[in-house]
């Protein structure tokens, strides 16, 4: 039996770190099939328990193996709205995959790469899995146009529900616009989801801050119903020392102006900081994104991360990839003061080692530091990616019960405040797209079957 | 897309725009300000609406020609690409005029500071508090829309720095001289002169507002590029401000940030330039 996945191809490293598009190709049809022909078929399939919005995963790798991808996508399509985007940024070895029976012995089934084959098709040749909608004379409200956002206006639209988008930005997608890197999330796969939605009767409208061009209250006078899909933008920074100095920015930042104003192009009249060496602080998805934008943009770029490797939160794949492309991590190492010359620019930080110590109570292992390794490291560039903390401007002048946390509290999705719903990033904290997507398709539900 | 009705210039390097947009002026209220950008390719910049137009939904902006965006922005004749507000908060004497009825008011405007200086002093005016205004430029010339300022303050004071108009010398000389007439002062324009200012308030112990425009990106809270430091702490200026208490804010700090893409700016110009040379927004 072969228990070694079938690997797609990807762009080789030396030539990526040089441009933004897609690292990983996806699958060619027979890569697909001779990877869909790994899956035993479970009876009691344990993949689809990891899966946090239950996608019946061997039923849609039948029909891979079928050449079926029509059907193949109508069984992801029961259970998820933006398959093209999880497929790629989903924690696949953390959810389907790090169940699967397979990878006991060997390698898991690549469900992800598999869900990305069948979405790509999908969305290539207009697969759409509804047709004839009847409009009703309900009208919906959603904040924000991320995936919860996004998610809660399809289920809406395609039962006939009048649906308006509200979005600060210019761009709909949330995080998937300004934060996701293209080399990992291509745009054109977003805008063809938001697309999809227009064609569903969904309206957006950009540049309007909800809380300053419109209160949630006045929203609730005009809608039946709406939904806060308002993510969790609000960057965090250390509080140390030297945080202040030119040169120090949020991963957001450079993400933002990277994804959403393209400052990567040449002729992108968004400028970003030009920089010899940086340091992004955290593990995760943003400080993986943020490291490998700027190393593509020529930096020497590294990772400077509190705990070990093994705890790097980031999905196992960026870590390799950003290994593969030369990112260098300095692990079990946390700043302590960024070091600034008389004009306020970064020189350098005093780092400091750090010891884990044994698992606590959340099984989650916890680090102390090594008061005699403080030293020095140059540098020019200082980038937080720490962590965000819902952001509440939607709720100027709008009363709705906040937990001790500052996140949105709701029961059945709904908020303390009447008609008003709430998912995603701004009632869980910083999470996933997955979740997100479940979070807006039960708001959706739980809004039917209260306008009914 | 939004419809400009006209963009014209009113000095040697500063516009006046219309654009219909009734979103930003729905709840606007004067001391917020808006991000626009010219095309879809282009940068975010924040702006001050200096005058609306409630019924027909119009907004007017004034902005100095200052680097690479808001040259390619003086270029627009037809319509932009995008404008997002109202951003921030309203100025707090606007907010709550009630508490400021008693008070002796004093607004500084330095230069273009005077387009977020007017709509407060209009709307006050509106609501019954008449407010002295004390306005500077480097000469005549860049003394924008006087007539209009005229008509809504109680009295005003002009300062060139050549003379050519009112006291020679700075807003802050003037300041000095009638400082103990005033229980506030309201100060904007760029950030040094903000700084002078609030040193004369501190000095003789007077509140001061300032607005602050440091660089901004998203204008939502969500990148941070808008870090001030006020009363030890950190602030974004989009969303906690961008009026602080003036005798709170780190002026020095707020100067060296103002640079952090000075020569990435150079770059943007000549590219802007470039294009420009090639073809106009027809
Ligand atoms: C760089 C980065 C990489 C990530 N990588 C992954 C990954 O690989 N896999 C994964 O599963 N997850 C990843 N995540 C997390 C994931 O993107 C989020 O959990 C998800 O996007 C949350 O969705 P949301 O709809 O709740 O909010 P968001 O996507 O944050 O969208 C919220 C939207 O609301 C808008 N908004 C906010 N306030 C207002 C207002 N007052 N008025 C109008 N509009 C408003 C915002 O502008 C934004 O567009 C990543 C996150 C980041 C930042
Ligand atoms: S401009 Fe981005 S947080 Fe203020």
């Amino acid at each position: 039996m072969n228990d070694k996945r079938v690997l797609g191809k990807i762009q080789n490293p030396q030539e990526r770190i040089k441009n933004f598009s897609e690292v990983e190709l996806g699958y060619t049809k027979e890569e697909a099939l001779k990877e869909a022909n790994r899956c035993l078929q479970c009876i009691n399939p344990r993949c689809v328990k990891g899966c946090p919005v239950g996608i019946m995963i061997p039923e849609f790798i039948k029909y891979i193996k079928e050449d079926n991808i029509e059907k193949a996508y109508e069984v992801i399509s029961k259970s998820s709205s933006l398959p093209a985007i999880c497929g790629r940024v989903c924690p696949q070895e953390k959810q389907c995959e790090g169940m699967c029976i397979k990878g006991l012995k060997g390698d898991a089934i690549s469900i992800g790469a598999l869900e990305r084959y069948v979405a790509d098709i999908a969305l290539k040749n207009n697969f759409t899995s509804v047709k004839n909608i009847k409009k009703n004379n309900k009208k919906v409200a959603i904040v924000g146009s991320g995936p919860s956002g996004l998610t809660c206006a399809g289920e809406l639209a395609k039962k006939g529900y009048n649906v308006v988008i509200y979005e600060i930005l210019q761009k709909p997608g949330g995080v998937l616009t300004y934060g996701i890197p293209e080399f990992r999330l291509p745009k054109s796969i977003v805008e063809k989801e938001i697309e999809s939605l227009k064609k569903l009767g969904v309206e957006i409208k950009c540049d309007v801050l909800v809380g300053n061009s419109i209160t949630i209250d006045d929203l609730s006078k005009e809608y039946d119903a709406v939904f806060l899909g308002t993510g969790a933008g609000l960057p965090k920074f250390m509080g140390i020392p030297g945080e202040e100095a030119n040169g120090v920015f949020s991963a957001n930042e450079i993400l933002t102006r990277i994804n959403l104003m393209k400052a990567y192009k040449e002729e992108a009249k968004t400028p970003i900081k030009k920089a010899k060496k940086a340091y992004v602080i955290g593990g995760g998805n943003v400080a993986m994104d943020a490291v490998r934008s700027l190393k593509r943009l020529g930096v020497d770029a590294h990772i400077m991360y509190r705990r070990s490797e093994e705890e790097l939160p980031a999905r196992k794949m960026e870590v390799y990839h950003a290994k593969e492309e030369g990112i260098i991590f300095d692990l079990l190492t946390n700043p302590k003061e960024i070091l600034m010359d008389e004009f306020n620019n970064v020189i350098g930080m005093n780092v400091i080692n750090m010891i884990l110590t044994e698992p606590g109570e959340d099984g989650r292992r916890g680090v102390i530091e090594d008061e005699k390794s403080i030293h020095k490291v140059d540098c020019d560039m200082v980038v937080m990616a720490l962590g965000t903390s819902p952001n509440h401007s939607a709720l100027k002048d709008t009363e709705i019960n906040l937990s001790e946390k500052g996140l949105i509290v709701v029961e059945e999705s709904k908020t303390s405040h009447d008609k008003v719903y709430a998912g995603g990033d701004a009632v869980t904290g910083a999470a996933t797209v997955i979740l997100a997507m479940e979070a807006g398709k039960k708001a959706a539900h739980q809004i039917m079957e209260e306008l009914k | 897309m939004y419809k400009v009705l006209y963009n014209k210039k009113i000095s040697v390097n500063s516009y006046e725009m219309a654009i219909i947009a009734p979103h930003i002026i729905e709840k606007f209220i004067p001391g917020q300000f808006i991000i626009i950008m010219a095309y879809e390719d282009s940068e975010r910049i924040p702006l001050t609406v200096y005058d609306y137009d409630k019924e027909k939904g119009i907004i007017y902006l004034i902005y100095q020609v200052v680097g690479a965006s808001t040259l390619e922005l003086s270029n627009i004749k037809k319509e932009i690409f995008s404008i997002s507000g109202p951003l921030g908060n309203g100025n707090e004497i606007c907010l709550n005029p009630n508490n400021y009825r008693e008070k002796r008011i004093c607004y500084v405007a330095g230069g273009v500071g005077i387009a977020p200086v007017y709509p407060q002093i209009k709307y006050l005016n509106e609501l019954g508090l008449k407010v002295d205004v004390i306005y500077g430029a480097k000469n005549v010339g860049l003394l924008l829309i006087r007539q209009k300022i005229e008509k809504v303050v109680n009295k005003i004071r002009y300062a060139t720095d050549d003379g050519s108009f009112g006291t020679k010398g700075f807003v802050t000389d003037i300041l000095e001289k009638y400082i103990n007439d005033y229980d506030i002062v309201v100060a904007i324009g760029p950030v040094i002169m903000m700084k002078n200012i609030v040193d004369v308030t501190n000095k003789h112990n007077v509140k001061s507002i300032v607005s602050m425009n440091p660089l901004m990106v998203d204008g939502s809270g969500m990148c941070g590029a808008c870090r001030c430091e006020v009363d030890g702490k950190v602030k974004f200026a989009c969303i906690h401000g961008p009026e602080f208490p003036g005798d709170k804010v780190n002026f020095d700090l707020a100067l060296k940030r103002m640079n952090i893409y000075k020569e990435e700016e150079k770059e943007k110009l000549d590219l802007i330039n470039k294009k420009l040379g090639g073809k106009k927004d027809e």
